[in-house]
């Protein structure tokens, strides 16, 4: 039962994000992204739009994402736990 | 009399056309007004006037599509002996108008639709008010939604049904160009005549500008790699404990640095005209941003020598997000005196770049890599970057640029002085 409530919650996370990122990217095709992938580079997102991205999600989650930490969010899946675990 | 023309915002636009007017023959207008929204290709950009005075007729309509160059309104100026040698104004109007794009073709059968000499009102202060009456004056049709000329023509060639969508990003929700791509992007398909005339245009007037550029003026090019470490680590402090909006990226450091350099170096900032080149005193630093639907557009930071870091960083953020977003006055497009090119984080190791004239200098950044490199007989790892600079033969000498891109490269090590 919390197996699957947690797993829902990741879930509503990584949409949070994906819709995040159409935010700041609108024709960022979070679809067919790769969730290990670093979607920096497949989104096309330069460091202005990664950090209104971290902008926004500090507005939405609450959690901010140091600079130090910037190399354990490369990726969707590594964002989207970080966050998960942060909250 | 001063007859305003479609401005030009760049060296690839061709024409323009008219989203909204916000004054009506009889108003008075001061210098900085915003008068007109103006759709291009790359976006709506608010339109100023330099002067003060009162506009006396408009010569187009709304939805009209312009070429740069058209004339759009004329302004009785306040003070007509003054103004006529307003040297802002005489900058401004040179370089739009040299492209010579051609003759009026796109001029509205309704020119001077609502002007009247009985509206030669002297003097007093009326802005229009913007109710339905007004509204539907200028609009053809208030029941559809508003839609822009080429959005329409867009629209209709891929047979997108317009009325039926929602507001767009115009002024009351009329619908633009970008609305209807934006929708035109959600079931895939191959690109369309209507896309292809519009970046065929975007080339042409590109190959204009850079043909003449190369053309005109003899360029010369140097290149220096420069170590960042220390403006990284001094970023990672200042950064360490803010929230990404109070961050400031690399960029604004080196921005800061390539513009308090320059104002040291005039012979790099400021305009070649008619067979003389005259500096400016204040840096107006063009910084080239990537839109997202393509293309590039070059807005100026005003007197970015004078702007201390956060400021500069807010700037630049607050530029990036009107480019992609809409809402980039008309002075910003125009009056860069010197231009950056910069290949953002996932380029290239170097850019050597084209001229914008009438400008003298532009300054090329590569990407930040690492790489080995040797400190006191020792080889050791650093991060750099490569900034280049193009420059005008006739302005200037390879040892001033060798200077200037050696005092950026100093400033860099010391980025707490530019806080």
């Amino acid at each position: 039962m919390n197996n699957h409530s947690s797993l829902k919650d990741y879930k509503s996370l990584k949409d949070l994000v994906c819709k995040l990122i159409l935010d700041i990217a609108p024709e960022a095709d979070v679809q067919h992204l790769d969730p290990n992938e670093e979607f920096r580079e497949e989104l096309d997102l330069d460091s202005m739009d990664f950090m209104n991205l971290l902008d926004l999600i500090l507005k939405e989650t609450g959690v901010n994402v140091p600079e130090r930490d910037y190399v354990k969010v490369n990726s969707l899946q590594s964002l989207t736990e970080y966050i998960a675990t942060r909250k | 009399m001063k007859t305003l023309t479609m401005p030009s915002f760049g060296a690839d636009m061709a024409v323009g056309t008219i989203v909204k007017w916000n004054v009506k023959p009889g108003d008075s207008v001061s210098k900085g007004d915003i008068i007109a929204s103006i759709e291009t290709m790359k976006g709506l950009i608010d339109m100023e006037v330099f002067d003060d005075g009162i506009m006396v007729r408009l010569l187009a309509g709304e939805g009209d599509e312009l070429e740069i160059g058209c004339p759009i309104a004329e302004l009785q100026l306040k003070n007509e002996e003054d103004s006529n040698n307003n040297p802002e104004q005489i900058i401004k109007s040179v370089e739009p108008h040299n492209l010579e794009v051609g003759s009026n073709r796109a001029v509205s059968q309704d020119v001077a639709l609502h002007s009247s000499d009985s509206q030669h009102v002297e003097g007093k202060v009326r802005r229009v008010p913007t109710d339905v009456e007004e509204k539907s004056r200028y609009s053809l049709n208030t029941r559809q939604p508003k839609i822009s000329p080429a959005a329409r023509s867009k629209a209709e060639h891929l047979g997108i049904d317009w009325r039926q969508l929602p507001q767009g990003k115009g002024p009351d929700g009329a619908l633009l160009s970008d609305d209807i791509n934006i929708v035109n992007k959600r079931p895939t398909e191959p690109a369309s005549d209507s896309d292809k005339d519009s970046s065929d245009m975007m080339r042409e007037a590109i190959a204009l500008t850079v043909s003449r550029s190369k053309r005109d003026i003899p360029h010369y090019y140097l290149q220096l790699d420069m170590v960042l470490d220390n403006t990284l680590t001094w970023m990672n402090h200042y950064n360490a404990d803010l929230p990404p909006s109070k961050r400031i990226l690399s960029n604004a450091v080196i921005y800061s640095a390539i513009a308090r350099a320059l104002i040291s170096f005039p012979m790099f900032n400021g305009f070649y005209q008619d067979g003389h080149y005259q500096s400016s005193d204040t840096v107006h630093l063009g910084n080239t941003i990537s839109l997202r639907q393509g293309g590039v557009m070059v807005v100026a930071i005003h007197n970015a020598q004078r702007l201390g870091l956060a400021e500069l960083m807010e700037k630049i953020k607050d530029q990036v997000n009107r480019a992609r977003n809409g809402g980039l006055r008309m002075s910003e497009m125009q009056d860069a005196t010197v231009t950056v090119s910069n290949l953002g984080d996932r380029g290239c190791d170097t850019i050597q770049s084209i001229i914008f004239p009438p400008q003298v200098a532009i300054i090329g950044i590569g990407r930040q890599r690492t790489v080995p490199w040797v400190i006191d007989n020792m080889v050791t790892s650093a991060t750099i970057i490569s900034i280049s600079l193009a420059a005008d033969h006739r302005v200037s000498d390879g040892h001033s640029g060798a200077l200037l891109l050696n005092k950026i490269n100093k400033l860099l090590q010391t980025p707490e002085r530019l806080v």
